[in-house]
């Protein structure tokens, strides 16, 4: 009894759940071979690492931290991907989110079903947030120790909560509260934060049989909203799609935002400049390319989750679909 | 304008209650004195009288740039004034022939002294000053001669009944050896010589409380007349004088530099920089640096208080030595920063105003001083103190910088707000509609007149219908 004839029937198996004509469809190990080594020069060799390093941010410090979290956790082990996951909330305060799609890959693993009632679920999920917040009270302590005072809390996380400073950068945050009115600045500080953290339970609930790709989808969404994003949050989902390349006769508009993204990069500097330095320009010009990069990515992502739940919906029902009078049918989102 | 105030208890309240009184009093808006203003230095400020040993912590600094002197603060700073503008010199200061001038200066120091010689008691003393820079000569007259009638339009009558001493002192000391280069009518009532700030000058006193001066006519008007022109007129270098400004270009980056000119021949003497920069000016301490002579020159005290956005401002204090007959040079390059649009005062783009940099020094004379007694001559020595007789003391404010900030656009407050919310709304809506619904095959429709012309056309072209 080789590992070899059991991976054969364990795809025996899961080729009977789908249906007939959907081979195609299926991943094989050989497609994916090269798959690690596409998401690595993705990385390392987009335009936006290069930029971010030669800025010397320490948004690599960040994607590295994420890097090994997510290692961590296809590999397995629950107490690496906690504390890994605790050091970059430690950071930023965003990656909390990732939570969840960690602790689903994690249950999928040990073959343990999401259900409510169910003993063993909430007794992993408890095990799990134990280790994470353990982690995470140890390096907040830890700091404590070094600095001998509780300064740096507001100092960090009540800087990216409250966005104070309004430098302009690729986001949507700045020009925002650079023209809020003084009455309304709490409720829209409110109102935005909440917004990166609310997709979670959403879309845990749909995706709760794909972690990996919720947490693709989550990282993008921290990568929009978060208060101060620069290009090399862009960077790190950038460097997912590699995996997901199989998507690609079904995303709709990739030509059109892969044209938006790339025009809004180089609209950037440009617009600066003529605000900052040239004065032909004022700050509505190079907010309109901040938004129309946003509404890119935006479009980007989702347009790459309608492409994967329409792959998920041919899985299940056959490639070919046919109405009752045999014609072709289209398939509508309703 | 500017304000200092050296207090001993319970700094904070009452530092605000103070500006709060000022403003009131003399019709200044000092009421605008926050923290965000507001610094402690550590060694540009000693108490100037009695004292009994210095906290620094307890000393307030404030500047406000862009407040400038006006009528409304010339009349109740003439209201403190025991004759107020009735009698005694103070009828000379009439406001339109007063900010009809080159520069205008207004301040008051409000000291401990002892009341007598023995020092039982403390008094306090109120010290008024008001510097006035008339350029006649510019201005049109063409001549250097100048009177008082010229320049104040009215003329001196009477002292102040309540004043215990009343003078009036012109300076006419020569140029150089020849004596008779210039003429003061009336004839002054007394001639002092003194040395003033390394300089040996020759006053004419005009006492207005002795009797003899309103002998021949009921008014004072004194007069300065040049016999000679002067062939070349060489007014004397200070011998501490500083600029400063602001470089770079472009609404990100700039650089604050200022300059500090040691003339003196072969004295070097130590000066205290003290910079306060306003928080949105955001300052990189790391690119300080202070060349002298084409060589580094490390000062050998500095202190810096970094500023916390929207509360303090950055506080940088320097002891520098300057070497004779040189020129130093301080430089720190700064970054804008984009504030809230309600922070933009109402005409944005003249910009903002950063306070002058206050140098202290205590600066040798060229020429020897001996102490003049306090006692004879009070006013003189307020006016021109000295501490001990080779050096007197100098604060010397450099001019305050104007520097543009980027600005929103003002005008689109509900326009951001709509657009912004509409890209977060076009993220919502996607995600809303791909984790609600669910794929279903299409039901079919005939569709409408768009569906059956492409039809049309599609069946020329030879492809299949849709």
């Amino acid at each position: 009894f080789s590992l070899v004839q059991f991976k054969k029937q364990k795809l025996l198996i899961e080729l009977d759940k789908y249906a007939p004509d959907v081979a195609e469809l299926i991943r094989t190990p050989m497609e994916m071979h090269y798959i690690p080594l596409k998401v690595a020069l993705f990385y390392l060799l987009n335009p936006y690492t290069v930029m971010s390093c030669v800025a010397k941010s320490t948004c690599a410090i960040n994607n590295t931290v994420i890097a090994f979290f997510i290692l961590a956790t296809i590999k397995g082990s629950a107490f690496l991907s906690a504390v890994f996951l605790a050091l970059a909330t430690y950071q930023s305060l965003y990656p909390l989110t990732l939570f969840a799609p960690a602790l689903l890959y994690l249950l999928q693993r040990q073959f343990i079903p999401i259900k409510l009632k169910s003993k063993s679920f909430w007794l992993y999920t408890v095990q799990y947030a134990a280790l994470y917040l353990c982690s995470l009270l140890v390096i907040i302590c830890l700091s404590f120790f070094l600095l001998n005072s509780w300064d740096f809390i507001p100092s960090v996380y009540g800087f990216i909560l409250s966005v104070p400073d309004l430098t302009p950068n690729i986001g949507l945050f700045w020009y925002f509260f650079a023209e809020m009115f003084e009455h309304f600045s709490l409720f829209f500080v409110c109102v935005f934060q909440i917004n990166v953290f609310f997709y979670t339970i959403p879309l845990a609930i749909k995706l709760k049989e794909h972690p990996v790709f919720f947490m693709f989808v989550q990282i993008a969404i921290i990568s929009i909203f978060k208060s101060y994003p620069t290009v090399g949050d862009v960077a790190l989902y950038m460097a997912f799609l590699p995996v997901w390349n199989h998507l690609y006769r079904f995303l709709r508009n990739i030509f059109i935002l892969s044209c938006v993204l790339i025009v809004c990069s180089f609209l950037f500097p440009v617009l600066w400049h003529l605000w900052i330095y040239a004065g032909s320009a004022n700050s509505n010009f190079y907010y309109a390319i901040t938004l129309t990069f946003n509404i890119g990515q935006i479009l980007l992502v989702s347009d790459y989750f309608y492409a994967f739940l329409r792959r998920e919906y041919y899985l299940t029902h056959g490639l070919h679909l046919t109405r009752q009078d045999g014609t072709e049918a289209m398939l509508v989102l309703k | 304008s500017n304000l200092w105030y050296l207090f001993s208890h319970s700094v904070d309240k009452a530092w605000k209650e103070l500006s709060n009184v000022l403003s009131g009093i003399f019709c200044a808006s000092l009421n605008f004195i926050d923290s965000t203003n507001t610094v402690t230095p550590t060694a540009s400020f000693k108490p100037l009288g009695l004292a009994n040993g210095t906290d620094h912590h307890l000393l307030r600094y404030a500047v406000l740039p862009r407040e400038v002197v006006c009528t409304e603060n010339l009349t109740p700073w003439k209201k403190l004034l025991p004759c107020g503008s009735k009698a005694g010199l103070a009828v000379l200061l009439k406001a339109e022939r007063l900010f009809h001038s080159s520069y205008h200066s207004q301040a008051v120091h409000v000291r401990p002294i002892c009341r007598d010689a023995s020092c039982l008691a403390v008094s306090w003393e109120l010290r008024q000053t008001l510097t006035v820079v008339f350029d006649s000569f510019s201005s049109g007259q063409g001549k250097k001669d100048w009177s008082l009638f010229k320049m104040f339009s009215r003329t001196l009558t009477d002292a102040c009944p309540l004043a215990s001493q009343s003078r009036v002192y012109v300076d006419i000391s020569p140029k150089n050896k020849e004596n008779e280069l210039l003429e003061v009518t009336p004839a002054p009532t007394s001639v002092h010589e003194a040395i003033v700030q390394g300089d040996k000058r020759t006053y004419a006193v005009y006492d207005l409380l002795s009797p003899s001066l309103f002998n021949t006519s009921r008014s004072l008007n004194v007069q300065l007349k040049w016999t000679r022109p002067q062939d070349s007129s060489e007014l004397p270098i200070p011998v501490l004088h500083a600029q400063r400004y602001v470089s770079g270009y472009g609404l990100q980056t700039g650089e604050i530099r200022t300059l500090i000119h040691n003339t003196h021949p072969y004295r070097a003497f130590p000066v205290i920089v003290l910079e306060t920069v306003p928080w949105y000016l955001r300052l990189y301490v790391h690119t300080l640096t202070i060349i002298t002579k084409g060589k580094e020159n490390k000062p050998s005290y500095i202190h810096y208080q970094p500023a916390q956005d929207r509360r303090q401002p950055h506080l940088l204090e320097m002891l520098i030595q300057l070497p004779a007959n040189s020129i130093t040079k301080i430089t720190i390059q700064f970054e804008r920063a984009l504030l809230k649009w309600t922070e933009y005062p109402p005409d944005p783009n003249h910009g903002f105003y950063v306070s002058s940099s206050v140098l202290s020094a205590l600066v040798p004379s060229v020429i020897a001083m001996k102490d003049v007694d306090v006692e004879q001559s009070p006013l003189f020595t307020s006016l021109f103190p000295s501490s001990d007789g080779s050096s007197y003391f100098v604060r010397l404010y450099t001019e305050p910088l104007l520097v543009n900030l980027p600005t929103p656009d003002f005008s689109m407050p509900y326009n951001v707000i709509c657009l912004t919310c509409t890209v977060v709304a076009v993220c919502y809506g996607s995600f809303y509609n791909l984790l609600t619904r669910t794929f279903h095959v299409e039901e079919p429709s005939r569709g409408g007149l768009a569906k059956r012309l492409a039809n049309v056309i599609r069946k020329f072209r030879g492809v299949p219908p849709l």
